[in-house]
């Protein structure tokens, strides 16, 4: 009982210190908010202006036509160039495509033929390369399909593929990344305040006063983990209702009571981690910089920028360790997929018992750290 | 450096005329006022002492004369120039020496002693022939010759100052400017100060030194007194003059006695009534209390035993041991040898009981700065579970004891030294603790606030009982305690009540009997000291003469470039002791390009699908055997059974796509019906989810064309066939165009952040104060701090390089030759954008933070990681078009993969060449040669 009132009475404190750091509130209200729309909204992997030229030795009506089926936004207006120019401007990195056209291409279809178009295409931009060049093809096939036979229809194959984007049917990039831009603030900032008041509480001594009162170092550690993962929940609630759902308008397909229990399980590894670095690093410029290095790694590996099994089977094995990878996954099965309690409970397990591990570790530094300052 | 001769004459021409000048010279500090229109005129050739208590615009003062603050308000004129005008400036540096507050504060803690004088010798133009000579002589006469190779962290204190002494003094300087040298120092250090700078004086007669400090007893022996206090001088004269004036017999007294009526007032001579005697309870023993840190003992053997309502005093100076002893006492430490207890008990066995009736102070007085007076005190009482009527009753009660009323609700930051100290106190003993222990409870606090802090003390000590533990560096303090222990270098060297001590010792007073006791135990301990400095002797003054005899003028471009080299090699020699830093220059590059290059990958691969085939014909089972055909990019799982159960993997993501083929599929497709395939695809993460569909289409397209499985049909009329042909990167894999990338984004974001920190450093530690007061140019501080990252930046170039050969297996097509140039031009330019950001950002983790999301938003963004520039638009385009990575990722990239003729990067190389001088100009406009 006493000892929950000390967390209670330590968290208050906690809170009431970040209150009156006016830079920081300003920081954590900017990073869940604009920076969350920014960079939902700001990077797409669509193809979008892609540059393009075409070398046109067919010189025909058709290939005219051809031409003028690529228009902004999804492509620039095309450059008509000279054969003998393509290796040099696709060097320049002025093109990411340059279409070919072949000579008699025009009379080789109507001839029943089926003539071939060159795509050259700067494989060094990896996202756009791939889905710009499909893009290509369905076009210049449906333009062909269309001047030839003066008609909208397409002939349809023997089977007829029909694909169903589940979760996401319009592919609209910023639902995924609007969660993703919050899962990386939580990392962010979760660490960075806890660390950051572990850090001033040794600095200004009050840390040594602390311990010197009838309080055990657990008492301190939790009071920083409840008041600083209060202070992240509440700016993740924040960021969801405000800007993924009202402003980015993302649909949550599943509960959000579900999420929020996960969202606090993670808070507790965060919060734990912010504790760790805030002991092992003796200055606030040190912690600074570590801090760079671990969330890097926290957000690159979380599946949050490319997907988990794009990654080798021997780093997969490395990441399973990582909660923000798991934070990751069970966040799209509840947000996107709607799924329930069955469908993340390992990963909330997973997240649990790593961030518990990790404070129990933390725990044991944090007393020994008393003796580093001096 | 000024000739000989126009040295001597110069010298002549101001014999008699002061020093230094000061007419209404204002400082403000935001609000608060430092100086207050002073005026004062310092006559030359004299010991001048400014004293006062911490807080009154003595460093302030200083720091204007030295040159090293930017004057506000007023003038200020220092060997016949005005201050305020850089060309006196800069002729005048070499004849100032200026030697801040802070022990060590302009001392590298990394660098050896050596190398730190070595430094300051540089910087002011001694040749290589002659400082090594001059050197030697300077450390052998302050004894530090022994310690030459030592780091100056690992000294201390007196010795440090020693070291800065040596700097100050390494050129033949007119004037010594000493603030607050002997600050925390130990008295036998403090003596052989004073003796050094008496040498020093008799070598160079002509010499005016300035010295602050806050131990009043020093002054007396001056030549020449300016008592200040508030930003006001209060008086000028010797110390005879002022103590006649005041009638009093010490300065101290003399000091309260200049004070301004209103701040007298209620001050009376301190009484301590003396302890009841006959033995009481002992309630703090210990026991051979031994703390090690590795090989270095802190604290000794000590032993203590401490009666009840006994104030006992542990005097000793920085360093010494005291508050590693008072960590042990309060179980803050576990004591590597021997025991401590308190009121009988293990203080860590008895933990939290214990620690009820014990009150602590810690030397930073320990307060939430950012909280109320008020909540600072609540908080306490609420941690100590104090019943909240007991809780208002005892606060109530302190507040207007110790005088807190009026300022109930103002933030502790906000409150005067005096009292924070008060308040730190009414913490400590809200919870009426049995035992106080006090860290050096009074240092920066003015004689009239340390007297009524004083008073209360005894007031605890006499009526209530408490047994006080206090440590301080002041003797006169020392005087006050029931007893004393004397404690130098973790041991103790004697403990009896003060006046005996001084009896036994048969000195005149308790700094001479400490004096006595540290030089008996320095006696004792012969084996290592037999290099102690017992007497300097004339070597200073000899020195002085030796050098000057052979100062000589090289040429200014010659001068110029030794202090950028000074600077560059202080820096590596400073980064190669800084294991943090060392680390996150290389390994931190390393493992960073292991994260992106491994974890970064478009590559979408081994998708997990799951059939569902209501149809089960050899038509169906061959459409679906193609799936299982692409073992890259699809693997299977079991077939699901139903469309629910298929629809909860997907939502599981236990599969990423279920491909359903209807019945009678064999049927209609035998038929050339174009039977429906239907293909649910996750696409939760929209990029994987949108080349899932294509891979599935593809597959899809490729069976109908192949021959093999009995699905062919002919391709269809009036369409064209495609040749893809994926240029740099034929396999299209991502690493081919991911790893050539993560250089360009590595080579900005680790040299400019430690290139931002490490001229940020120097402005939050201090020693930023070498630039102001040396002759060091902008542009020398500038490049000689930057060499050593650019190196540092190329190494990693060439570790990252042989990582993208050996780990990722990706090899330089192009010149390797060339891209080595582009990369020196660029990383010369990133380091340009750290120093950039060091011109506004004052404190490190501000410079870390700010240069990271500086260079990392516009590099992933802008500059063609993620998106190929040209497909930019607008701001991004304009953005994408002046950031120099943009230049460099061409470079790179096409050096990797497009193996690109030197002709193509010339464009990128001259626009990285046009950044740096670019760079070099707005850091020089924004880095400033004096502190605001």
């Amino acid at each position: 009982m006493t000892s929950l009132l000390n967390i209670f009475w330590l968290g208050i404190k906690e809170i009431r210190s970040l209150i009156s750091d006016k830079v920081m509130l300003l920081f954590v209200i900017y990073a869940f908010t604009m920076a969350v729309y920014i960079q939902a909204t700001g990077t797409s992997n669509e193809v979008n202006n892609a540059s393009i030229a075409f070398v046109d030795e067919d010189n025909s009506a058709l290939s005219k036509e051809l031409i003028n089926a690529f228009y902004p936004p999804r492509f620039q207006a095309p450059k008509k160039i000279d054969a003998r120019e393509t290796e040099d401007a696709m060097d320049k990195g002025l093109f990411m495509f340059v279409v070919g056209i072949p000579p008699q291409f025009e009379d080789d279809l109507r001839a029943g033929r089926n003539p071939e178009i060159q795509i050259n295409i700067d494989a060094t931009a990896m996202q756009q390369a791939g889905i710009g060049t499909t893009y290509i093809k369905s076009i210049v096939n449906k333009r062909i399909s269309n001047y030839l036979k003066r008609t909208d229809e397409q002939d349809s194959g023997p089977v007829q593929l029909i694909i169903r984007k589940l979760f996401n049917p319009n592919g609209t990039a910023s639902w995924f990344l609007s969660v993703v831009a919050i899962i990386n603030q939580i990392s962010l900032l979760t660490i960075v305040l806890t660390g950051a008041a572990v850090i001033r509480e040794r600095e200004h001594g009050t840390l040594e006063h602390l311990l010197v009162m009838p309080l055990t170092a657990f008492e301190i550690a939790m009071a920083k983990v409840w008041a600083n993962g209060l202070v992240i929940l509440l700016a993740t609630a924040t960021s969801l209702f405000l800007v993924v759902q009202m402003a980015l308008k993302v649909p949550f397909a599943g509960s959000h009571l579900l999420w929020f229990l996960g969202v606090i399980l993670y808070l507790f590894f965060a919060t734990a981690l912010g504790i760790f670095l805030g002991t092992i690093s003796r200055s606030m410029a040190q912690f600074a910089l570590l801090n760079i290095l671990v969330v890097l790694v926290l957000m690159l590996l979380s599946g949050g920028s490319t997907p988990v099994e794009s990654q080798p089977g021997w780093l997969q094995n490395i990441t399973f360790f990582l909660p923000s990878r798991h934070f990751v996954s069970f966040s799209q099965v509840i947000i996107y997929r709607g799924g329930g309690f069955s469908a993340v409970w390992r990963q909330f397990l997973m997240v649990g018992a790593i961030g518990l591990v990790f404070f129990v570790y933390s725990l044991s530094l944090f007393r020994k750290s008393i003796a580093v300052t001096k | 450096m000024v000739e000989l001769s126009a040295l001597k004459r110069s010298q002549a021409e101001f014999v008699g005329k002061p020093v230094v000048s000061i007419q209404d010279v204002t400082h403000r500090y935001g609000k608060v006022l430092a100086l207050d229109g002073i005026s004062l005129d310092v006559p030359s050739g004299l010991m001048v002492g400014i004293i006062g208590p911490d807080g009154v615009g003595k460093s302030t003062l200083m720091a204007l004369i030295a040159g090293s603050k930017k004057i506000q308000q007023g003038k200020v004129t220092v060997l016949n120039g005005d201050m305020a005008d850089g060309a006196h400036r800069r002729d005048a540096c070499p004849r100032i020496a200026y030697m801040p507050q802070g022990l060590g504060k302009n001392l590298y803690l990394e660098l050896s002693v050596y190398d730190n004088v070595d430094f300051m010798a540089q910087l002011f133009g001694l040749s290589p022939a002659e400082r090594p000579v001059r050197i030697t002589e300077l450390l052998n006469a302050t004894g530090l010759g022994p310690f030459a190779d030592r780091p100056a962290g690992k000294l201390s204190g007196g010795m440090k100052q020693k070291v800065g002494l040596c700097g100050a003094l390494v050129h033949e300087p007119d004037l010594l400017i000493l603030d607050e040298p002997t600050t925390g120092v130990d008295p036998l250090s403090r003596r052989q100060f004073w003796t050094l700078i008496d040498d020093i004086r008799a070598g160079r007669p002509g010499m005016s030194v300035l010295i602050s400090t806050a131990y009043m007893d020093e002054a007396q022996k001056w030549d020449w007194i300016v008592a200040m206090d508030a930003g006001k001088v209060l008086a000028t004269g010797t110390p005879a003059e002022l103590m006649k004036r005041t009638g009093t017999k010490d300065l101290e007294a003399c000091f309260i006695g200049l004070l301004p009526e209103e701040k007298r007032s209620g001050h009376t001579e301190l009484v301590i009534p003396p302890r009841a005697a006959g033995k009481s309870e002992i309630v703090i023993d210990a026991k051979g209390l031994t703390r090690r840190f590795g090989s270095f003992t802190a604290v000794d053997h000590v032993s203590l035993s401490i009666e009840c309502g006994e104030i006992f005093g542990f005097l000793g100076s920085n360093g010494c041991g005291k508050s590693t002893t008072m960590k042990m006492l309060t179980g803050l430490l576990p004591p590597t040898e021997g025991t401590a207890t308190l009121f009988g008990s293990s203080v860590e066995a008895g933990s939290i009981e214990v620690r009820k009736k014990l009150g602590y102070m810690t030397q930073a007085f320990s307060l939430y700065g950012e909280l109320t007076v008020r909540q600072n005190l609540v908080l306490d009482a609420l941690l100590y579970h104090i019943p909240s009527k007991k809780a208002d009753a005892r606060i109530k009660e302190l507040v207007e004891k110790f005088g807190l009323g009026p300022h109930l609700d103002s933030l502790a930051d906000s409150l005067p030294m005096g009292l924070r100290q008060r308040l730190s106190l009414a913490v400590a003993v809200l919870h009426e603790p049995k035992i106080l222990i006090l860290d050096e409870p009074t240092s920066g606090v003015d004689p009239v606030a340390r007297d009524s802090f004083w008073e209360l003390l005894v007031d605890l000590s006499r009526k209530q009982g408490v047994t006080i533990f206090i440590t301080t560096h002041f003797m006169n303090e020392g005087m006050r305690c029931d007893r004393i222990s004397l404690m130098n270098a973790g041991k103790v060297l004697a403990c009896d009540a003060p006046q005996k001590l001084i009896e036994a010792r048969g000195a005149p007073n308790l700094e001479d009997a400490f004096i006595g006791c540290m030089e008996d135990a320095v006696a004792d301990d012969a084996s290592g000291a037999q290099n102690k400095d017992k007497a300097p002797g004339r070597a200073p003054a000899a020195a002085v003469q030796h050098a000057a005899s052979k100062a000589s003028a090289p040429s200014g471009f010659r001068l110029r470039l030794g202090r950028m080299f000074a600077y560059a090699r202080n820096e590596t020699m400073q980064i190669l002791r800084d294991p943090v830093r060392l680390v996150f220059s290389f390994v931190g590059s390393a493992l960073l390009m292991l994260v992106f290059g491994f974890g970064i990958t478009t590559d979408i691969e081994h998708v997990r699908y799951a059939s569902f085939d209501l149809d089960q014909s050899p038509e169906s089972r061959a459409y679906l055997e193609q799936f299982a055909g692409s073992p890259r990019y699809f693997a299977r799982t079991a077939p699901v059974r139903s469309a629910e159960e298929g629809l909860r993997r997907l939502q599981a993501d236990d599969v990423s796509v279920v491909i359903e083929i209807p019945p009678n599929f064999g049927r209609d497709f035998r038929r050339g019906n174009a039977p429906e395939v239907l293909a649910q695809v996750d696409a939760a993460m929209t990029f994987r989810g949108e080349t899932v569909a294509q891979y599935v289409q593809a597959v899809n397209n490729t069976m109908l064309q192949n021959p093999a499985n009995g699905l062919q049909v002919s391709p269809p009329k009036d369409t064209a066939t495609f040749e893809e042909r994926y240029m740099y990167n034929p396999t299209f894999e991502s690493v081919y165009s991911i790893v050539p990338s993560i250089p360009a984004l590595l080579l900005v974001l680790i040299p400019a952040i430690l290139m931002a920190v490490s001229i940020v450093r120097e402005k939050e530690l201090g020693s930023m104060i070498n630039f102001y007061v040396t002759p060091t140019g902008k542009l020398e501080y500038l490049l000689g701090k930057q060499l050593p990252y650019i190196a540092i930046a190329m190494l990693n170039f060439f570790i990252l390089a042989a990582m993208a050969l050996v780990i990722f297996g990706v090899p330089v097509k192009g010149s390797f030759l060339l891209l080595t140039f582009t990369t020196l031009l660029y990383v010369t330019a990133t380091t340009g954008i750290g120093m950039l950001i060091s011109s506004f950002t004052t404190s490190q983790v501000a410079a870390v933070f700010v240069t990271a999301i500086l260079t990392i938003t516009p590099t992933i963004q802008f500059s063609g990681l993620l998106q190929p520039v040209s497909t930019l638009m607008g701001k991004a385009r304009l953005i994408g078009s002046i950031w120099p990575t943009t230049y460099y990722m061409h470079s790179s990239v096409g050096a990797y993969t497009k193996g690109l003729s030197p002709g193509l990067m010339v464009q990128d190389i001259v626009f990285l060449a046009c950044c740096i001088p670019i760079f070099w100009a707005v850091s020089m406009l924004g880095l400033r040669k004096q502190e605001k």
